[in-house]
């Protein structure tokens, strides 16, 4: 196998520096730049030390998409190409995962769930691959407009899943999901998710690394599995595959890698704390009222408080920051002194709040909502209602809605 | 990989698999002229399977793996079907994900290789059923060659879906009832060959695997082009004795019954002009090889 050293200090082809990448997130100088989330997942990958990605079109991350093609075309990335259909895209990433290389890839919505099968392959197989899901409507009738449904079947994938608020997450956690996912007792797919166009497509004041820094490359040689490049030597595998067999060997050998799995979806647990400082934020955290919300639904959520505030009513907030490995015991301290949490979500199912009910003591203090979808916006008068009304306050009707 | 990175450690000797030890001491890794008639004499690739007894497809893997040019540094792809309960048994590293994305996982493999080993060769070759290639796998299996990716396909065509049962393939003969073709097969067996060489490949060959020194050619020639040139495709008979109901000493005649001229699987070869090339000048080499190494042996 290839020697594993540090490359550390060294430059790769275009100039740019390895650097150490506590260092680089935490302590280089950050620049502030007025850019679109897509261009942000542009900048983040300039700084990743990617080796493949393969893209393919569909609303809203088709222009992050195309912006990496210029990227490789400047030489930033190893190889780049557009795939044939999302399932295809999701197989060519396994292929150059399991050839080694360290992949990137962006989808949404109907894309997201064409490519499914792909998903607990891929965690299955222990690809490390980082796939942006900047969600949209995956029902009929066709809406290419934000809405987390999405991310409710992507739980349950094996895969990691963490779902960004802002531009500034994004540039961040994609970096740092990197450094994530490759860590040996991980070794996991991540899903990073946004609210499509909320985020992608508004602009933003982002503060980014400098441009001749980036990641260290990925070393396939520190993953739990053989990578796929014959460096190291090939043995027969089993005598006898179990794959069809209707024995208890062949239940315990998938039973038990099923179930390490999500044992490395734990493991990821103290990674994904040092690298986000923490699977979740709070906001006045002893309050008696608290929002609890992932995404955009968090930034509604904020303004919300900041109008109760104006009314007379204290309320805290969760931020959910990564879904898999799921915050239960940050979320359970953080509203053991709420007597009720509203749950706004982006979607129709309300997911989260599901989640969280399965989480917490006493869960009748979960309000599913309120709940919008298809695209809708959550003005944040909207989260105010729902909690006034529920707290048995007078509320005013809301525009629209008539009275 | 070099030949060099299978040495075991003194030390470690006597805890190694015996697979492994035999694998170390007599594989053909290394030897330029291996073949299928290595087989029986040195450590193969593949030794047990779990296919039926007698399946053609067997047949098929031991030639094939005895003429890959260079096991060392080649990687297979597989889907799934019943040659995905041969790959765990086989000494090279090979991937089996799904069904039909075989050709997808190839492509992103062989990019993946290129940009981390630009300067060393590392041949990548698709193995996989009809159904997986020219069914549930098609778009995948044309776009591959459209895009030129340099990788070998090989389809091991037994007209049918075996691992579930015999239903209706896009490769079956047309009137041929099968499951869910309960009247009958009602479209051509579709022409991949053809499509084949319309879609970019650069050799396309459609045979049975009756004759192993046939195999090793085109396996061979399909492995060296592909490497250099771009997309190669074999098709190959390999009848499933089971559900067309043959004994497992019938598969060798099925095979030559269907390979005469006027049959379905007369041997059909195409080559590119740029291959023709390319074989021209292995072959020129290939006799200096010998050539001279006939003189050294002269001189000892
Ligand atoms: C998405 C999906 N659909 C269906 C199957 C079930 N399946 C397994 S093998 C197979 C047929 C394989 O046929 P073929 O590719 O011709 O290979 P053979 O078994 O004949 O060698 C099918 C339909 C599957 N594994 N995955
Ligand atoms: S089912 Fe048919 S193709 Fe599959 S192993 Fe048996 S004989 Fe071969």
């Amino acid at each position: 196998m290839a020697e594993t050293k540090s490359h550390i200090g060294t430059q790769n082809k275009k100039g740019q520096t390895y650097t150490d990448p506590w260092k680089m997130l935490n302590e280089a100088p950050r620049k502030p730049s007025f850019y679109t989330g897509s261009e942000v997942i542009k900048e983040a990958i300039r700084r990743a030390s990617c080796d493949v990605m393969i893209a393919y079109p569909i609303t809203p991350q088709s222009e992050a998409a195309a912006l990496i093609g210029e990227l490789f075309a400047e030489g930033y990335i190893g190889d780049y190409f557009r795939g044939e259909s999302e399932f295809a895209v999701m197989s060519q990433c396994a292929g150059a995962a399991f050839g080694g290389a360290r992949v990137f890839t962006t989808t949404a919505g109907p894309g997201t769930m064409r490519a499914m099968e792909n998903f607990p392959m891929w965690a299955g197989a222990r690809l490390p691959i980082q796939m942006i899901v900047t969600c949209r409507g995956i029902n009929s009738p066709l809406s290419i407009q934000p809405d987390t449904l999405e991310i409710a079947y992507l739980l349950n994938t094996g895969m990691l899943v963490w779902h960004a608020e802002t531009a500034q997450d994004f540039f961040d956690w994609i970096l740092k999901g990197y450094m994530v996912s490759e860590e040996p007792d991980v070794h996991l797919p991540l899903a990073l998710c946004c609210d499509g166009f909320f985020v992608t497509h508004t602009k933003d004041v982002v503060n980014l690394t400098p441009t001749d820094m980036c990641l260290p490359p990925y070393d396939p040689y520190r993953s739990p599995v053989p990578c796929m490049d014959m460096e190291c030597p090939p043995v027969r595998m089993m005598r006898d595959p179990f794959v069809m067999k209707s024995n208890y060997i062949s239940y315990a050998t998938h039973a038990s890698w099923q179930q390490e799995v999500w044992a490395a979806v734990e493991r990821s647990r103290k990674h994904t704390i040092h690298w986000l400082d923490g699977l979740i934020d709070t906001e006045n955290a002893d309050a008696e009222v608290m929002i609890v919300a992932s995404g955009t639904a968090v930034s509604q959520g904020r303004e919300a408080i900041r109008l109760l505030e104006d009314e007379g009513v204290r309320c805290g907030l969760v931020k959910v920051k990564s879904l898999r490995p799921w915050p239960a015991e940050e979320i359970c301290e953080a509203t053991k002194n709420a007597k009720h949490i509203f749950v706004p979500e982006f979607n129709v199912t309300g997911w989260l709040a599901k989640e969280i009910k399965a989480t917490i003591p006493n869960s009748e203090r979960v309000h599913a909502g309120p709940h919008v979808c298809g695209g809708m916006t959550m003005p944040p008068e909207i989260i105010v209602s729902e909690i006034k009304t529920a707290l048995g306050l007078r509320s005013e009707s809301l525009a629209g809605r008539g009275s | 990989m070099s030949k060099e990175r299978i040495k075991i450690s003194p030390d470690l000797y006597d805890i190694m698999p015996s697979d492994y030890q035999d694998l170390v001491q007599s594989a053909t890794y290394g030897k330029e002229d291996r073949g299928w008639k290595d087989i029986g004499t040195s450590k193969e690739l593949i030794e047990q399977h779990s296919l039926c007894a007698g399946c053609p497809e067997s047949m098929a893997f031991r030639y094939i793996l005895a003429s890959l040019p260079n096991p060392e540094d080649t990687v297979m792809v597989g889907s799934t079907g019943c040659t995905s309960l041969v790959f765990p048994m086989v000494a090279v590293h090979n991937i089996h994900s799904l069904f039909g994305n075989q050709n997808a996982i190839a492509s992103g493999l062989k990019r993946a290789l290129s940009v981390r080993f630009p300067d060393r060769v590392k041949d990548v070759v698709v193995l996989a059923g009809d159904g997986a290639t020219v069914d549930i796998g098609l778009d995948m299996t044309l776009q591959a060659w459209f895009r030129q990716e340099k990788f070998t396909t090989i389809c091991f065509d037994n007209e049918l879906y075996a691992n579930t049962g015999g239903q209706e393939s896009g490769l079956m003969q047309k009137g041929f009832v099968a499951k869910m073709a309960p009247v009958g097969k009602l479209f051509d067996k579709v022409r991949l060959p053809e499509i084949a060489r319309e879609s970019g490949c650069h050799y396309v060959v459609n045979c049975t695997v009756s004759k192993p020194s046939l195999v090793e050619k085109v396996i061979r020639n399909s492995v060296l082009i592909a490497r250099e040139i771009g997309p190669t495709y074999v098709q190959l008979y390999t009848p499933c004795i089971l559900e067309i109901g043959k004994n497992s000493m019938e598969g060798l005649q099925e095979m030559r019954d269907s390979e005469k001229p006027t049959e379905r699987f007369a041997y059909k070869e195409y080559v590119s002009e740029p291959a023709k090339q390319l074989l021209a000048e292995l072959a020129t080499k290939d006799k200096e090889r010998k050539a001279a190494a006939k003189q050294l042996a002269g001189k000892a």
